[in-house]
């Protein structure tokens, strides 16, 4: 029995970042907000760089509430996006060099969102993960957590809901 | 609330970097109650096959909207932050529209202010989200002895 050879690596790694890329820049809100997010393997961590004006308290200084709900609301999203990409990708079902801005996977949409807020976000970069906690036909949960300095000191998380874009071809 | 009050309390809001980013607007600020809304911009669309503004940015302005309904309550809050917000999305903005959101801080006890939100566009009928949250109370020095 031989198995095919495995792709050379370079190869399978330009079409997952070329595949991500399409996914998160093709949303102008995520560039609004500077977010980027960084790939080993399906895992993703999304990053919002400092800025100014997302500044909440300019006295504290304090990210603002809605920053940071806004930040953990698109690494949500993406990363269910993603997982839902990520799979037919996988499997072959869906031709990756065909995902561009033109021809971008629909996203979930969100039904409701609830961010608790555990410390004032520092002016400073913060980063996130999603972890989508079930994944169903029609709707998904995913929860959420941000953090700045320290993995082990969130400074925020959340639990969403979303409902699921229709498959594809019908 | 006094004019003075309002006024100082309406420049505070307009001057938060992030509220002025995405163009909010303090319509009304009253006892409790807030009314800010922001333009329709293509900056901030979370959809690009349909040019619907991002729940994201709704979840921004809403919870700009909670902060100044808790700043401007009578028990003369100085600054609060949010504890805990729950946007509940009914339908997508319809792209073009300027959205306005109305909040409505309902009750306050020393260390806490509940607060409910809705979010209109044009369709004055059908709410496009709603929200609940909870946010901390910091009460001017003189106030807590």
């Amino acid at each position: 029995m031989t198995r095919p050879r495995p792709e050379p690596v370079q190869v399978v790694k330009q079409r997952r970042d070329a595949a991500l890329s399409a996914l998160v820049h093709g949303v102008p809100y995520i560039r609004f907000l500077g977010i980027e997010f960084d790939r080993r393997g399906d895992e993703l961590t999304a990053i919002m760089p400092y800025d100014d004006k997302l500044i909440g308290n300019p006295m504290l200084p304090a990210l603002h509430g809605g920053a940071t709900a806004a930040f953990l609301e698109v690494t949500a999203i993406i990363g269910l996006g993603w997982s839902m990409l990520w799979e037919e990708m996988e499997s072959g079902k869906l031709d990756p060099l065909a995902v561009d801005a033109q021809h971008l996977p629909r996203l979930p949409k969100t039904i409701d969102f609830t961010v608790d807020y555990l410390r004032s976000g520092l002016p400073r970069d913060a980063y996130a993960r999603a972890r989508v906690n079930r994944s169903g036909r029609r709707y998904a949960s995913v929860h959420v957590e941000g953090w700045q300095d320290n993995r082990n000191r969130l400074f925020a998380q959340a639990t969403g809901h979303f409902l699921m874009p229709p498959p594809r071809n019908g | 609330m006094s004019d003075q009050k309002a006024k100082i309390a309406r420049q505070f809001i307009e001057m938060i970097p992030h509220s002025r980013a995405l163009g909010m607007r303090v319509d009304f600020l009253g006892d409790g109650v807030a009314e800010i809304s922001m333009p329709y911009d293509e900056a901030l669309v979370g959809d690009p096959q349909t040019g619907v503004i991002h729940g994201g940015a709704v979840s921004a302005l809403m919870d700009t909207c909670c902060g100044a309904a808790v700043i401007s309550h009578p028990a003369a809050m100085s600054a609060t932050a949010t504890i805990d917000l729950r946007i509940d999305y009914m339908r997508p903005a319809t792209p073009g529209q300027r959205i306005t959101a109305r909040a409505e801080c309902y009750h306050v006890t020393r260390t806490v202010a509940f607060v409910r939100a809705t979010t209109l566009d044009e369709d004055r009928e059908r709410p496009v989200a709603t929200a609940t949250g909870a946010f901390t109370v910091e009460r001017a020095r003189e106030e807590t002895k």
